[in-house]
């Protein structure tokens, strides 16, 4: 693979107040500075934004898909961690 | 239609705060349509997408001025924009100089912003509501338009060798032409003196002190010397390049008269 | 490639689930979507070119600020489905390489001039309204990146297509120049965006395995179909005429029947002999040439002021 002169970056924007900052894509810059600011420009035009986080995309460690098994499945059957797991008497309120 | 009106006489006749408005927006107009100019041909596709969007930002100043400047006179931005001619446009020169390399676009865009940033928050002081409110919207516009132009001045200034030395003969080519932005004529006095619109001589101050911070961090040296400040735009008296710029500008819109688009 | 991992990705396509970047699959999947995506992107880049030639010209202020965010939108586009195909593993630097040297192409419709204003119009109206037709099933295609920037591109094309239209719309209902443009602007597009669809299916090399796939969804003439039944209503409120003297409603079909389409000029432009073939690569390779000191340029004080990358934000760290 021909290496690229710029480095690759993740854009995480905050569509309003009150939101977690989301993945919308990513860019080519050279350094953090510019990379906000193309951010700003490419993924926010229409107003999609308040707040961007630019990352480099070789800092984010990724969890392997073949992995899923062992990674996700054990969250599944905990079911004690939902609400709904719980039998309540009827008549109770507020809970 | 209007084809048939003398424009001529009816700019000269405008009202100065709207003559005034007219060159701020002939100012932008210009601007935006150099900018334009380099769709297709930016240095990187990110650069594509960012310069359209300043583009974008001063043709929507322009045509916010030029509605102001016309209203009373009842002409369109429209009218405004395409049946004038060369001599009755009032735009400073940096503005309409061809585009030259990237180096030469970066450096004017720095010079006009930085001049734009202080005239629009001296504008949304005005006596004139709707002026002032104008400003208040394009101050935060040009802001973002300075941000990106320091940014690009450091980065070819301090850059490689050979940016250094582009942005080096921009800057000497473009930095006669920018005592022009800060030249007062009777109309501008008066409209300073009510309180109207900033007075330009007290924006050169400031102006010569950010931008010389900023040449001096890009290792561009300080401000070239020399006497030679050519002017005369706000007048109508132009360079040989607008001609061609309006000819292809008004090209269209010209061949079909009365047409709507 | 063990036999493992394939039924996994097979099962997730069965399960119509998306492809993920780091999934493992196929290797003539993969070489097919960088294949697909990267054409699409050049498509994308080289597309503002014919457009682009109208900036300087557009007869209005409104029409000029229209078309500045129609092509600023397809260089945004071009960005996000160069992002999509680097996730295969394949550099902008290669991608772009392909594209300037023609060993990857863009859709052949690039190569038209444009000579009027009316083309802007037309353009939008056929070609985005062609592109839409084509595109909305890519939203639904199998790898999740693809899938991603087609929803975000669908969106925001969803204006480019209406301004074309709205533009023809003026001009058929204006004076007898421009009615007379519009109709011109029609009479050359109408074939060249009926191509755009592709070869007719009995003859597409690539079309049933990116079925299987489930990266194609509907087959050529399926589409093209659609586009041609959307169109000749919108055509007759205009007022403007389609250029196909055997187009004509089919009650048995419920479709409109319409003429053969010229594959032997559809092949000659796609071979590079199309009227632009030349100029649009010529301007490309240009544009890249002329800009390298300044991609350099920023590369060096990069690496002088030593900001090594890290993460930076609008509003610092805060979550």
């Amino acid at each position: 693979m021909t290496g690229d002169l710029y480095d690759l970056w993740e854009v995480f924007v905050r569509a309003r107040r009150g939101l977690s900052h989301q993945h919308v894509g990513s860019l080519h810059a050279p350094d953090a500075e510019v990379a906000l600011r193309r951010a700003r420009d490419l993924y926010t035009r229409r107003g999609e934004g308040v707040s961007i986080w630019v990352v480099p995309s070789g800092a984010v460690s990724a969890s392997d898909p073949g992995e899923k098994e062992p990674y996700f499945t054990p969250a599944r059957d905990k079911d004690y961690r939902y609400p709904t797991y719980y039998e309540l008497p009827k008549e109770v309120r507020g809970l | 239609m209007s084809n048939a009106r003398a424009l001529t006489a009816l700019t000269k006749t405008l009202k100065p705060l709207d003559g005034y408005a007219l060159a701020l927006g002939d100012d932008a107009l210009i601007s935006s349509h150099r900018l334009s100019e380099w769709l297709t041909y930016a240095p990187d596709l990110e650069e594509e997408v960012a310069l359209a969007n300043i583009a974008l930002d001063q043709l929507g100043q322009a045509r916010h001025l030029l509605g102001f400047a016309g209203r009373s006179s009842g002409l369109s931005e429209d009218e405004l924009a395409y049946q004038r001619v060369d001599r009755e446009y009032r735009n400073s020169l940096l503005a309409e100089l061809p585009n030259g390399d990237f180096a030469h676009t970066i450096l004017r865009l720095f010079f006009f912003s930085t001049y734009q940033r202080l005239l629009y928050a001296g504008l949304t002081a005005s006596a004139d509501g709707e002026l002032a409110a104008f400003a208040a919207k394009a101050a935060v516009e040009v802001g973002y338009h300075h941000e990106y132009a320091v940014s690009w001045t450091l980065r070819l200034g301090d850059g490689t060798e050979e940016s250094h030395d582009r942005a080096a003969a921009a800057l000497a080519e473009l930095w006669p032409y920018t005592a022009e932005l800060f030249a007062v004529d009777e109309d501008v006095a008066a409209l300073a003196a009510e309180g109207l619109v900033p007075d330009p001589e007290s924006l050169a101050g400031p102006w010569s002190e950010q931008v010389g911070t900023v040449l001096a961090q890009a290792t561009l040296g300080t401000a070239p010397s020399g006497t030679w400040r050519p002017s005369g735009g706000r007048a109508g008296l132009h360079t040989e390049a607008l001609g061609y710029l309006l000819a292809e500008m008004q090209s269209v819109h010209r061949a079909h008269p009365g047409a709507t688009w | 490639m063990t036999t493992i991992s394939e039924s996994r990705f097979d099962a997730l396509l069965a399960a119509d689930e998306r492809i993920e970047p780091r999934d493992e699959m196929p290797e003539a999947y993969r070489a097919t979507l960088i294949r697909q995506i990267a054409q699409h992107a050049h498509s994308e880049i080289i597309g503002m070119q014919p457009e682009g030639n109208w900036l300087t010209r557009a007869p209005s202020l409104r029409r000029k600020a229209i078309l500045l965010a129609k092509v600023q939108d397809e260089a945004g586009h071009g960005l996000y489905l160069y992002a999509a195909a680097e996730t295969l593993g394949v550099s902008r630097t290669e991608l772009l390489d392909a594209l300037h040297t023609g060993r990857q192409r863009y859709s052949s419709i690039f190569n038209y001039p444009t000579l009027t204003w009316a083309d802007v119009g037309a353009i939008g109206w056929l070609v985005d309204g062609a592109a839409i037709v084509n595109q909305i099933p890519l939203t639904r295609c199998s790898f999740g990146p693809y899938a991603r920037a087609m929803v975000r591109i669908c969106q925001e094309e969803s204006f480019h297509q209406r301004q074309g239209y709205e533009s023809l719309h003026t001009l058929a209902r204006g004076t007898e120049g421009q009615r007379a443009m519009a109709q011109d602007a029609v009479d050359r597009w109408w074939w060249p965006s009926l191509m755009m669809f592709g070869p007719p299916d009995a003859t597409s090399t690539h079309s049933s395995r990116s079925t299987e796939w489930k990266i194609k969804r509907h087959s050529n003439d399926e589409l093209r179909q659609r586009f041609v039944d959307l169109c000749v209503p919108q055509a007759e409120i205009l007022g403007l005429t389609l250029p196909d003297a055997d187009l004509r409603w089919n009650e048995q079909t419920g479709h409109y029947d319409y003429g053969e389409i010229d594959w032997a000029e559809f092949k000659a432009v796609l071979d590079g002999d199309g009227p632009c073939n030349r100029q649009r690569i010529e301007r490309r390779t240009q544009a890249h040439r002329d800009g390298q000191w300044v991609r350099d340029a920023a590369a060096a004080y990069q690496a002088k002021h030593g900001q090594t990358p890290a993460a930076r934000g609008t509003e610092g760290t805060d979550r």
